[in-house]
C-alpha cells in the first residue's frame, strides 16, 4: 500500500471547518440550555411533585433515555410533516437533542436535589434562616458540588452527540468534513483533521468547565 | 553481630526528608520501643525498613546481610523475613479472617495447604480470635481486626515483626486486648521493634527504648534510663508531658 | 395521518417484515455485545496497565494513554467514517458489519477501560500496602484484593455504559449494516408510514434498553459502597 498524506487540501478549508465547530458548540450550547430549563422542572416533579407528576416526569425520562436520539428525530423530521408539521433539519435536531439533555439533565439535577441531606435543612431552620437563606446557604452549595462533574461530562457528550446532526443535512463540524471529503476525495485525512478539532473542542470545554467549577463551587473536577 | 542494624539511615516523600540519618541496631529477641512526637519520623523508619517507603540512604544490615532496596529479590527475601502490623489494621476486606492469615503461607509461600491451617488455628487461638475465623473484616470491632492482623503477621513466621502504632486507632476499652497479645509475643525470641504512644506498656515490655525527634535518634537506652533519667531535655520535655495524660 | 397507519398495520405486521426486524434487532445486540466484550478485555488490560508502575512500559502506557483520552473526545460518527476510510483501501471486501464492529470496539474500549481504571484505583491504598508488605506479586495483588474488591464498584458503570452502547450503535446505520435504525429507514423507503416504521424501531430499541437499564439500576442500588 502506498498512500501519501495530503493535509494541505485540508488545512485549506480550515476556516470553513472551524466556522463548522462553531455550529457544533451553539447545537450543544441551545440544547443544553434548553435540556436544563427542562431538566430543573423535572427534577422538581420528581422530588417534590404529587404522584400525576412524578409518574409524567417518570415516563419521560425512561422513554427519552432507552430509545437512540437519531431515532426520535427521525421521527420528528420524517413524521410530522404527515401530521402537516415540517421542520428544518436544524430545528428538528434541536428539538430532539434538546428533549434528550433534558431527560438525562432531570436524572443528574434529581441527584442534586436529593443530595440536600434533611438534617442540614433542619439545622438551618432551627437558625432561624428564611426559606430564601436556605435555598442560598445550604441547598444551592450541596446541588452544586454534586451536579457540577456530571453536568460538565454531559456537556461534552453533547458536543461529541451533537454530530449526528450531519445525517440531516446540518453543517456543523460533522456535516462540513462530509461536504469538504466529497469534494476534495481526501476523507481519511479530513476526518483525521475534525477528529483533532472535537478533542480539541472537547478539552477546552472540560477545561474551562473545570476552572469555573473550581472557583465558583470549589469543586475539583478532573479534566482527564 | 546485632540481628538488625540501621547505619544513618534517611528517608523522604519527594523533597522532604523525613529521616535524617537513622541509626539504631536491635539484638535477636529484642523488644525496641521507638517514642517521640508525631512527625518525628518514627512511622517512616517502620515503612523504610520493610520497603514500602524506599530509603534514600544508609544501610540496613538483617543478620549481617546489607539489603539492597533496589532490586525486587531482594526485596522479596527481605519481607520474608520482615513482617509489619499497621495502624490501620490493611486487614484484606474481600477476604475471612482465616483467609487473611493463611493467604501468604499458602499463596506466596507455597506451603501444603493442611499444615498452614494447622498453624493458624494455633495464631488465631493464641490472640484470641479462633470464633471469629469465617467472619469479615468489616463485622469485626477495631481491636478485633488489629489481632487478627497480628496473627497474620505472624503467620510468615518473621524473625524480625515491626508494629506501627497498632493501638493508635482503637478505641480506649479496646487497647489492652492488643497490648495483651503483644505482651504474649515477647517471650517467642522474636525481636521486635514497637512504634507506640502506651508509655506504660512500652516501659514494662521494652528491653530498649528509642527517642526520635525530627528525622533521628536522639537518646536510646534502657527504659529506665529514657524514663526516668533522660540525658537530653527534648526528651525530658516529652516524656514529663506524655505521662500527665 | 392516522387513516393511513391503520390501513398499513396489517400489512407492516407481517411475517417477512417481522423476521426482517428481528434480524436486525439481532445485529444491533452483536454489535453492542461483540463491541462491549471486546471492550472488557482490552479495556481491562489498558486499566492494569495503565496502573502498572514499570519503566520498560512508560512508552506503552503513554501510547494507552493518548489512545484512551483521544477516542473519548471523537463522535462515534467521525470514527465510523476513519475505520470506514482507512480499512477500505487496506483490506478490501471488508463487510459493513466488519468496519462497524472495529468502530464499536474502538470506541467503548476506551470508555470501559476508564471505567475499569477508576473501579481499580478504587481499592484504599492501605489494601496494596497490606499486600505488597507480605510479599504478594503484581498479578498477586490483582487476583486476589484488587479485583475482589473493585468489580463492585465497576459493574455498575460498566452495565450504564452497556445501555448507553445499545443506542449509540443506531449510527451505523449510516455504514449502510442493516440494524434496527436502517432496518426502519428500509421500511419508510418501502412505503410504510415513518411514525410506523420508526415507531416500531423506537419499542424494539425501547425492549433491549430498558431491562437492561433497569440491571444496571439494581446493580448501583444493590453494590454501592453504603
Amino acid at each position: 500500500m502506498d498512500y501519501t498524506f495530503q493535509f494541505a487540501e485540508v488545512f485549506k478549508e480550515l476556516p470553513y471547518l472551524l466556522g463548522g465547530a462553531a455550529v457544533t458548540l451553539q447545537i450543544a450550547f441551545i440544547s443544553f440550555w434548553g435540556g436544563a430549563f427542562i431538566g430543573i422542572f423535572g427534577a422538581i416533579a420528581k422530588v417534590y411533585g404529587g404522584a400525576l407528576a412524578r409518574r409524567v416526569a417518570s415516563s419521560y425520562v425512561v422513554l427519552l433515555t432507552n430509545t437512540p436520539a437519531l431515532v426520535q428525530i427521525f421521527l420528528l423530521y420524517y413524521a410530522l410533516p404527515d401530521a402537516g408539521v415540517l421542520l428544518s433539519p436544524m430545528t428538528s435536531v434541536l428539538i430532539g437533542l434538546t428533549l434528550n439533555a433534558g431527560a438525562y439533565l432531570t436524572e443528574i439535577l434529581r441527584a442534586g436535589v436529593i443530595s440536600v441531606r434533611r438534617s442540614e435543612m433542619e439545622a438551618a431552620t432551627a437558625l432561624g434562616m428564611s426559606r430564601l437563606q436556605i435555598l442560598r446557604y445550604v441547598m444551592l452549595p450541596h446541588i452544586a458540588k454534586t451536579i457540577y462533574a456530571p453536568l460538565s461530562n454531559f456537556f461534552v457528550w453533547l458536543v461529541l452527540g451533537s454530530s449526528l446532526a450531519a445525517l440531516f443535512g446540518v453543517e456543523e463540524l460533522t456535516g462540513r468534513a462530509i461536504n469538504i471529503s466529497t469534494a476534495n476525495l481526501r476523507s481519511i485525512e479530513t476526518f483525521v483533521v475534525v477528529a483533532a478539532i472535537y478533542v480539541l473542542l472537547t478539552v477546552v470545554a472540560s477545561t474551562s468547565l473545570a476552572l469555573v467549577g473550581r472557583w465558583a463551587f470549589r469543586v475539583r473536577a478532573k479534566v482527564f | 553481630m546485632h540481628h538488625l542494624e540501621i547505619k544513618n539511615l534517611s528517608c523522604g516523600y519527594g523533597s522532604v526528608e523525613v529521616l535524617k540519618g537513622v541509626t539504631l541496631e536491635a539484638d535477636k529477641g529484642e523488644v525496641v520501643s521507638l517514642i517521640g512526637p508525631s512527625g518525628s519520623g518514627k512511622s517512616t523508619l517502620l515503612r523504610a525498613l520493610i520497603g514500602l517507603t524506599p530509603p534514600s540512604g544508609g544501610e540496613v544490615f538483617v543478620a549481617g546481610e546489607k539489603i539492597d532496596y533496589a532490586s525486587r529479590k531482594a526485596l522479596r527475601t527481605l519481607r520474608d523475613r520482615l513482617a509489619i502490623v499497621f495502624q490501620q489494621y490493611n486487614l484484606f476486606q474481600n477476604m475471612t479472617v482465616m483467609r487473611n492469615v493463611t493467604i501468604a503461607p499458602l499463596k506466596i509461600k507455597k506451603r501444603p495447604r493442611a499444615e498452614v491451617e494447622k498453624e493458624a488455628s494455633v495464631l488465631l487461638e493464641k490472640v484470641g480470635m479462633i470464633d471469629k475465623r469465617d467472619a469479615y473484616p468489616e463485622e469485626l470491632s477495631g481491636g478485633q481486626q488489629q489481632r487478627v492482623a497480628i496473627a497474620r503477621a505472624l503467620a510468615t513466621n518473621p524473625e524480625i515483626l515491626l508494629l506501627d502504632e497498632v493501638t493508635s486507632a482503637l478505641d480506649p476499652e479496646r487497647v489492652n486486648e492488643v497490648l495483651d497479645t503483644i505482651r504474649a509475643l515477647t517471650d517467642e525470641g522474636i525481636t521486635m521493634l514497637i512504634v507506640s504512644h502506651e508509655m506504660a506498656f512500652v516501659r514494662e515490655i521494652s528491653t530498649r527504648v528509642a527517642m526520635m525527634d525530627d528525622g533521628r535518634i536522639i537518646e536510646c537506652g534502657t527504659p529506665a534510663q529514657v524514663f526516668d533519667a533522660p540525658s537530653k531535655a527534648r526528651t525530658r520535655e516529652f516524656v514529663s508531658k506524655i505521662l500527665k495524660h | 395521518m392516522f387513516e393511513q397507519i391503520t390501513e398499513q398495520v396489517p400489512l407492516f405486521f407481517n411475517y417477512h417484515n417481522l423476521v426482517f426486524i428481528l434480524e436486525a434487532m439481532g445485529r444491533t445486540l452483536g454489535m453492542t455485545f461483540i463491541g462491549c466484550g471486546t471492550g472488557f478485555v482490552f479495556g481491562f488490560l489498558i486499566a492494569v496497565l495503565r496502573q502498572s508502575r514499570l519503566r520498560a512500559l512508560l512508552p506503552l502506557r503513554l501510547l494507552a494513554i493518548a489512545y484512551v483520552e483521544t477516542f473519548r473526545r471523537i463522535p462515534f460518527l467521525v470514527v465510523l467514517f476513519i475505520v470506514l476510510f482507512v480499512i477500505e483501501p487496506l483490506l478490501p471486501g471488508t463487510s459493513l458489519f466488519g468496519i462497524a464492529i472495529v468502530s464499536v470496539c474502538l470506541l467503548s474500549t476506551a470508555f470501559l477501560s476508564e471505567i475499569i481504571r477508576s473501579g481499580l484505583e478504587s481499592v484504599p491504598a492501605p489494601q496494596i500496602e497490606g499486600a505488597r508488605a507480605l510479599n504478594f506479586s503484581a498479578v498477586q495483588m490483582l487476583v486476589m484484593v484488587i479485583l475482589p474488591q473493585s468489580w463492585r464498584v465497576i459493574l455498575p458503570p460498566a452495565s450504564a455504559f452497556i445501555v448507553m452502547f445499545i443506542k449509540d450503535t443506531s449510527l451505523a446505520s449510516q455504514l449502510g449494516v442493516i440494524e434496527l435504525t436502517f432496518a426502519g429507514k428500509m421500511l419508510v423507503n418501502r412505503g410504510f408510514s415513518p411514525l410506523l416504521g420508526f415507531g416500531a424501531i423506537l419499542v424494539c430499541y425501547f425492549v433491549l434498553s430498558y431491562p437492561l437499564s433497569r440491571f444496571a439500576a439494581y446493580l448501583e442500588r444493590r453494590l454501592a459502597p453504603s
